[in-house]
């Protein structure tokens, strides 16, 4: 298994690689960020100063090393916008989305795989019936409308809960997080809600397939032979089986959660990773979007191999890393 | 059993705790970009300079017109020709509790050009201004020429103080090490990202504020930001979405407020190329730049209907322009008002210029950088249409269109030959306009910096030159207008309106509306 771990983590650097320099040279291509920078009240000399300041004078391959350069020593680049670290900006809103990302996940695991079971066991029953187009209408509908409406009727009509922002942080056992706070529950419920919805769908309709195929299968038929309760077929048997793919879809999606979480965090005014993507990327601000591409990079990679271990888990003839 | 008694006992109470919370005149604004950082001269931005002013004062002020009004430097006065003498306020303390001493501005002068990585410097606020402590009370700027302008320049930095300020870092800004000032208000916390957070400075100089604590937090989507107000999150946004604005004047608990921003939005046209690249015949021949006739560019301002444009594109939330900036500013021309929409005398000019079938024309403009900027760049199109030049839109991310729109040409020279754009008289009065838009391109000496019609008139320019040389203020307000009149007259600019800025605030607060767009704390009153 580490030999596994220690192959596929020098693969990912060759992808990393690949994926810097593809962003970097795109951006590049798009445009110059010193016109949304630089006030246009400041003289030509001015901006050229701010030009060679900023590095953007030297021809693009020089930046590029440049960049590589200190990207081996963790430096990422300093923000155009903010001066700061690119490294540093990002970091700081990380807990912030992933906390949002650990809710949509739990609110996805939680409601989708009992509903999808549900409707996979019980295929013609009007509540299964229900739950299908439900997920139905939770794909079509687009998060940014989704989101609005949910502020709308919880805290606008209904006043239950807050609008925008995130919650209050308390800190245990070394982690500061906003779910520990009565507060910070109550902030979180529908931003995490608003990006559950498509995944809630996706497991839902994953599980249901997965159990309407597997409930046929031989080794369910002798496990109720063999005066196994229910409840011990569904849960153990059944459910190992059918989470295969559910596991991997999971996987990815949690990935795209971190990563793109763009519209919702907009929407709620979440300060986390995705507002800040979309703001550096209308505004040009290069360093922090090549050096956020490169950490999801990473995140997609760490999260292909911890699916893949957890697949070895699952499935116990699955071996990994095959020999010859 | 006592044991579970005083556990429900410390619950209660616990409780009880938690709700009689916020009695503290606590103030929560929702605003609509969040500042780059917390270093007053780290990026001359609109956000920054707004949040930033609750922490630090400037020597001079503008007030909601942009007026000057004494700040940190009690009077001011020019002592001979090229120096200013600025008597500072008595008595002012940081927020540190050390005094504040002139030692302090000039600290401030040799810092704000330097600061390392800064996008957009208050390098030309400074250049060619030497600052001199006389005594711990008084100022002298010199400039080695005479300089009328000194207070609008000095009104537009923040001072800092040399213990903390100047050899302050924008990362110590940030964490609030560095953010010391003498403002109204103290920085308790940065996140960035999240919010701002401020606490009364209770020994402030000026008039104490009625807020004991404000916090800023940025909510970018503009129907997020209308539901945090309606929901009673925040107390106050800014940047009211025009669409809702109708519907918010209904609303009960709900009051609005509106100001005349200093921004105007405008089109320039290519005055300089014998062929400029987006004109050509109807039927896609090359032809000579119809631009440069003063009739097209007459024709065009008079197919215009502003007033359509008020009504309809920003659902009455604009003024027609005439000029640079709206009446009441200093250095606008009372002879010029917008031009009547006239489709006839449109027509008529152009057949005069030799287009009686038109041409046909590309507008390039931002989407998403001025309030409307794609919805009126749609509608000018179908004016122009309507008046025989067949005109098609472009519009591109702020980014990318502002950089092609100054250098995307050949070495480095304006792309676009007709195109949407704003200005905002950062010094609140018409040089602030002229200089930049309208006087010759001159890399130099940095006039015409965003000129992006290569405009050249050497009228304008001389007058320009003469007004900013003339310190007495009658007499430069008069040469300033002047020669807006001609550039206007020649149509080197062919303006549309002035934006109007709307903020909201929950029923009970009045917020006093600003033509520099700031969102200020110490503007909120609760009757």
């Amino acid at each position: 298994m580490t030999a596994f771990i220690i192959r596929r983590l020098m693969q990912s650097v060759v992808v990393v690689l690949v994926m810097s320099g593809i962003v970097f040279f795109g951006v590049f291509l798009v445009g110059d960020p010193i016109h949304m920078l630089v006030n246009p009240q400041m003289d030509q000399e001015d901006i050229d100063k701010a030009i060679r300041a900023l590095g953007l004078d030297r021809p693009v391959w020089e930046q590029y090393f440049h960049f590589l350069a200190n990207a081996v020593r963790g430096d990422l680049g300093t923000s155009f916008l903010f001066g700061e670290p690119a490294l540093k900006i990002i970091l700081q809103r990380m807990p912030a989305t992933l906390e949002l990302a650990f809710a949509a996940l739990f609110m996805a695991i939680v409601l989708g795989i009992p509903l999808g079971l549900y409707a996979g066991l019980k295929p013609d029953s009007f509540f299964s019936k229900a739950i299908m187009t439900g997920s139905i209408v939770g794909f079509s509908l687009p998060t940014f409308w989704v989101g609005i409406m949910l502020i709308m009727i919880f805290a606008v009509v209904l006043g239950w809960l807050p609008s925008t922002g995130r919650g209050e942080t308390a800190t245990v056992l070394g982690i500061t997080s906003s779910l520990f706070t009565q507060n910070g529950l109550a902030h979180i419920l529908l931003p995490a809600l608003n990006l559950a919805l498509l995944k809630i769908s996706l497991v839902i309709r994953l599980t249901r397939a997965g159990a309407r195929e597997a409930i046929h299968q031989d080794y369910i038929k002798f496990a109720r032979a063999k005066g196994l309760s229910s409840r011990r077929v569904i849960g153990v048997h059944l459910l190992k089986n059918i989470m295969i793919p559910v596991v991997t879809v999971l996987g990815l999606e949690f990935g795209n959660l971190v990563a793109f979480s763009v519209v919702t965090e907009t929407i709620f005014a979440w300060p986390g990773m995705g507002k800040l993507l979309i703001q550096s990327i209308q505004n040009l601000d290069r360093p922090v979007i090549v050096a956020y591409l490169v950490i999801i990079v990473l995140l997609f990679v760490v999260i292909n191999l911890v699916v893949d271990i957890l697949y070895s888990l699952l499935d116990p003839r699955v071996r990994l890393g095959e020999k010859g | 059993m006592t044991r579970a008694r005083t556990v429900v006992a410390a619950l209660l109470l616990a409780a009880s705790g938690m709700v009689g919370a916020a009695t503290a005149a606590e103030l929560k604004i929702g605003l609509e970009a969040e500042p780059s950082a917390m270093d007053p001269h780290y990026h001359n931005l609109t956000p920054n300079n707004s949040v930033l002013s609750h922490v630090f004062d400037r020597l001079v002020e503008q007030d909601e017109k942009q007026r000057l009004k004494p700040g940190l430097a009690a009077s001011w006065k020019a002592i001979d020709e090229k120096t200013w003498e600025f008597k500072l306020r008595a008595g002012v303390k940081w927020h540190d509790g050390t005094p504040f001493t002139a030692d302090d501005v000039v600290a401030t002068f040799e810092r704000a050009p330097n600061v390392p990585n800064s996008p957009s410097s208050f390098a030309s606020a400074v250049k060619g201004k030497t600052v001199k402590a006389v005594d711990d009370l008084t100022v002298h700027i010199s400039t080695p020429e005479v300089y009328p302008n000194m207070a609008n320049d000095v009104s537009t930095i923040m001072i800092v103080s040399r213990a903390h300020g100047a050899t302050g870092k924008t990362e110590d800004y940030n964490s609030g090490k560095a953010a010391i000032g003498t403002g109204p208000f103290k920085l308790v916390k940065f996140t960035p990202g999240d919010r701002i957070e401020f606490a009364r400075n209770d020994a402030y100089w000026g008039a104490k504020s009625q807020w004991e604590k404000v916090t800023f937090r940025a909510i970018k989507a503009g129907p997020a930001r209308v539901a945090a107000l309606l929901a009673g999150d925040v107390d106050m946004i800014e940047g009211v979405p025009t669409t809702d604005i109708e519907r918010l004047k209904k609303e009960p608990k709900i009051s609005l407020s509106q100001g005349v921003s200093n921004r105007v939005v405008y089109f320039f046209v290519d005055h300089e190329r014998e062929e400029t690249p987006f004109a050509t015949a109807k039927d896609g021949a090359a032809i000579k730049n119809p631009l440069k006739d003063k009739r097209v560019r007459l024709a065009m301002s008079k197919a215009i209907n502003r007033d359509a444009i008020v009504a309809r594109v920003m659902e009455g939330v604009a003024i027609p322009a005439g000029q640079f900036l709206p009446d009441g500013y200093f250095g606008v021309s009372d002879k010029l008002k917008a031009e009547k929409f006239d489709l006839e005398g449109a027509k008529k000019l152009l057949a005069e210029a030799g287009f009686p079938n038109g041409f046909k024309l590309t507008l390039h403009g931002p989407n998403g950088r001025y309030i409307n900027d794609v919805k009126i760049a749609e509608a000018v199109a179908q004016m122009l249409t309507r008046a025989g030049i067949e005109t098609k839109i472009e519009t591109l991310p702020p980014a990318v269109f502002f950089r092609r729109a100054s250098t995307g040409g050949p070495e480095g020279t304006p792309e676009f030959s007709f195109i949407l754009v704003g200005w905002s008289s950062g010094t609140g009065e018409a040089s602030g306009s002229v200089k930049p838009l309208v006087a010759s391109y001159d890399k130099v000496t940095g006039y015409g910096t965003s000129n992006r019609g290569r405009y050249a008139n050497k009228e304008v320019d001389a007058l320009t030159k003469e007004a900013l040389a003339t310190v007495d203020d009658k007499k430069r307000a008069d040469l300033l207008a002047k020669a807006t009149e001609i550039a206007i007259a020649d149509v080197a600019i062919i303006p549309s309106h002035f934006q109007v800025n709307t903020w909201g605030a929950r029923k009970g607060l009045t917020y006093e509306a600003r033509s520099d767009e700031y969102t200020l704390a110490m503007g909120v009153k609760a009757n």
